[in-house]
Formats: structure tokens, sequence, C-alpha cells
């Protein structure tokens, strides 16, 4: 079997060497483009994300990106959102009195945490659900965090046909959502790409799920 | 303020000194075929288990700057840990350029301190995530908390208290510090605990104490002192000390670390 193809969406969020190159190394194919069409026919989209939820959800619109994952999910076909790529997933976001539509795949506000200290930044456990793909034999490893703002609860739930969302959550002064496993949508709010081994692992489990 | 409820992991740090593409002072690793290559050394680092990587651009000119662009891309391309570049950063321009080239954090220093309001510039566009103050403090002065801010590697002592300009930058939209002392620096007697304690009465965000360190010992020190992370240069490039001798030091005096 060749390697999955996977495209990282380009539209101007920070730094994404670092998950390209992770990508590859966990056996993707992997470029790195605004391009619809060939972000529609990757077998799998990452979708990164640095900076304040805003500007990241404006950058997205103005590029379209948010088109881009809509018609992706509509077909079924997976995402990975990652850090603020994943926050924009939610409903909204509330930054510094900032309210911000977001995506609304998922219900819920993003917002800041409950930590005397602020960012979270640094290297966390988490606690996987029952029967995670993303985290098969890495769920006692560490991840990497940078981040002020989460998604501290969680309300969507699984109706038969659908099955249950499965939610990762990690804590710094209250626990907050660290990953989610959603059919085709899946997201973390840590960065695989900077978390070492265990990243580059979680990764390759995603990619196990794209075909 | 009281201790953050998390098991977070005390993150260890090794820093490099590049000039012109190339690791300066102190560098003596055995069974390493260019020591002096910071793409290597930062490898290898991150093999030993580094948690995060900090280059400072030691660069003089703006020519010799294309360089660091270049090693902080081939180092993102290979090391799997967050990466800070500090050095010669005067603008937005600069930091869009360093967070293009692969870097996660920059470290802003004396522009900073020229013009106050370049950390919310940065935090405003960036985020804070990426704007780490690195501060060089020394003691004395005329103070109110007897620690001064110096510039030029601690050279040429300002009147700002290190401790408001802490407080100031975190306002503006600092998301670390990163605590140099210049009165510890080289002098591998340990880290200023008491310089990292008043850091930390005054900060809401991470501390990274940095400058002393000499034995494995010192780490847990800092650490104690109320540090969320600790970065050293000289006793890991002479290979006195591994990372993982600094962990599990750390470890056994009872801190979280990742293995």
């Amino acid at each position: 079997m060749s390697a999955p193809s996977v495209v990282v969406l380009d539209y101007g969020s920070g730094n994404v060497h670092s998950a390209v190159k992770a990508l590859e190394l966990a056996g993707a194919n992997v470029s790195l483009t605004r391009n619809a069409g060939e972000a529609q026919e990757a077998d799998g989209l990452l979708l990164p994300g640095v900076g304040s939820f805003a500007a990241v959800m404006a950058a997205l619109v103005e590029s379209r990106g948010n088109q881009i994952v809509d018609r992706r999910l509509a077909g079924g076909r997976p995402v990975l959102g990652i850090c603020v790529g994943m926050q924009v997933l939610f409903e909204r976001g509330v930054e510094r009195g900032v309210d911000t539509e977001g995506m609304g795949e998922w219900p819920g506000t993003v917002d800041r945490l409950r930590s005397p200290i602020l960012p979270h930044m640094g290297w966390n456990t988490v606690t996987a659900p029952e029967g995670t793909a993303l985290f098969n034999g890495i769920e006692d490893e560490r991840f990497y965090f940078v981040h002020s703002y989460g998604a501290q609860d969680w309300s969507l739930t699984g109706t038969a046909p659908i099955a249950e969302p499965l939610v990762t959550w990690a804590d710094h002064g209250g626990r907050f959502v660290a990953a989610v496993e959603n059919g085709p949508l899946t997201a973390t709010q840590f960065h695989p790409e900077k978390s070492g081994e265990a990243g580059i692992r979680l990764l390759a489990n995603w990619l196990r799920t794209l075909r | 303020m009281s201790t953050t409820p998390t098991s977070l992991a005390v993150r260890v740090i090794p820093c490099l000194d590049v000039a012109m593409g190339r690791v300066v002072k102190g560098v003596n690793f055995l069974n390493l075929r260019d020591a002096g290559d910071p793409v290597a050394l930062a490898r290898r680092y991150y093999e030993q288990g580094a948690d995060e990587l900090t280059f400072l651009d030691v660069t003089a000119t703006v020519d010799d700057r294309e360089t660091m662009y270049d090693v902080v891309r081939a180092t993102a391309e290979q090391v799997f840990i967050p990466l800070t570049v500090g050095g010669g950063v005067r603008s937005t321009a600069d930091v869009a350029r360093l967070l293009a080239s692969g870097a996660d954090k920059v470290g802003v220093n004396s522009a900073a301190i020229a013009r106050p309001e370049l950390i919310a510039e940065i935090a405003d566009r960036f985020g804070a995530q990426v704007m780490v103050l690195s501060l060089d403090v020394k003691r004395g002065g005329t103070t109110d908390s007897g620690f001064v801010v110096t510039t030029h590697g601690g050279r040429t002592e300002t009147d700002i208290d290190a401790l408001e300009w802490a407080a100031r930058a975190i306002d503006l939209g600092a998301g670390e510090l990163l605590v140099n002392s210049i009165d510890a620096d080289g002098t591998r007697e340990g880290f200023d605990t008491e310089l990292i304690s008043l850091m930390r009465s005054v900060s809401s965000v991470p501390v990274v104490a940095s400058g002393g360190a000499g034995e494995a010992r010192h780490f847990p020190q800092a650490i104690a002192a109320g540090a969320d992370a600790v970065l050293a240069a000289s006793v890991f490039h002479n290979g006195e000390m591994t990372i993982g001798d600094v962990k599990r030091e750390l470890r056994d005096a009872g801190n979280t670390v990742r293995e």
C-alpha cells in the first residue's frame, strides 16, 4: 500500500515546517498548500493553527479554508485540527473579551483556563478514553501544550447509529479537552509535531485511520 | 502565589549560542562529527530528551542573520520539540521571519527595553505564547527590589527595576520570562534562587531560570525557588552532564519530569 497523502492547509498560520516533516516521518506523503482541489483529494487534511482564535478564524475564512474543512467533513473525509486549529472547530471562542464565532463543528465555547500560571506551557499527561485509536500504545506519554484557552466542557453525545465522540482530557488548573476523535474529525489541543517520538507515533496512529 | 495543581513536567532546556551558522563557546563533545554544527548538536540534545531548545543568535551583522534562518529551518525539520530563538529581534517582521523559518517562540531583550510596545505588537499579532521576554538581571543599582535590568550581556546597567520590568512586560503580553542572572552566569555555583523566587512572586507566566548551573544538584534548587523550566549551556556542551543526568536529579528531588 502506498503512503497516505496528507495536505497541510497553508493559510498563513505560523510555523508549519515541523508539522510537514513530522507527518513525513510518520509515513505520509505530505504537501503544504491552500489549493482547494488538492485539499479535497488528499486522504487526510491537517488544519494547523497558532495565534489568537479571532486571527486564525479570520485567516481561515479569508482563504476559504473553512469551506474546505466543511466539504471534507460532509463527505466523511478525515481532518485533523491542531491547537487553535482544534479550538476553531467549536462554536465560539472568547479571548480577552473578544467573542468570535468558530466553525461550529462541535458545541461549546473556548475560553480562558483557570490556572494562576498561563500559558499552559510544557509537557503534560492526558487521560484517553477506552477505544481510542489516536492514543493507541501511547496513552501514558506526555505531549507538548502551549495555550491559555481551551474547551472546558464537552456536551456532544452520540446517538445510534452515530458513535459517541471519544474525548481525551488534560488538567491545568481544571480539566480541558486535550483531544477529540469524532468520526472523520480528529483534533488535539497539544502539538503532536512538537511532542517528540510520542507525537510522531500519534500522527502515525491518525494516518492508520485514513483508509 | 499558590502552586498550580498540574501534572506539568518541569522543562530542561539546553541553549546554543550561534554565530554565522556555527555554535560558539564551549562545545567539546566527543563522538560528534561536527561539534560546531548547531543542527547536529540540537539533534543530539533532542535524542537525549531535551524538552525544548533555545538558540541565541550572537551574530553581529545583518548579512550573517540570513544564516540563522537556515539553521532554524534545518533544525525544525529534524527536531520535534519547541524551538525558541533569541538575539537581535527588533520588529514584528523579524518575528514573522523566524516563525516562518520554524521557530515556535522568540526571545526579545534589548529591543523591548528600548521600545516596550514591541511586546504588545508581537503578542497581538502572533499570540503571547510566542513572546518570551529575555532579561539579563544583576544585583545592585538603586532599584527597589535590588535587582536591575542590564543590556549588552550585563555590561551596561539600566535604571530599570527587574521585577517592575517583568510585571510590565507580562501586562503588555509577554507569555514567558527567561531570567538570566548576570551575577551567577559563568560562576558554576548555582542559579540565583533569590532572583528566581522574586520573579515567581510577580509572574503569572512561566519562568525559565538561567545562569550559574555547574552541577546537576543546582537544577532542583532553581525549581524549588519557583522556576517552571531550567536553561543551561556550557554544562551540557562540555559533556559534563547529559539532559538525562539533570532529569534524574530533578526526579530524585521530587519533581515531575518527562521520561
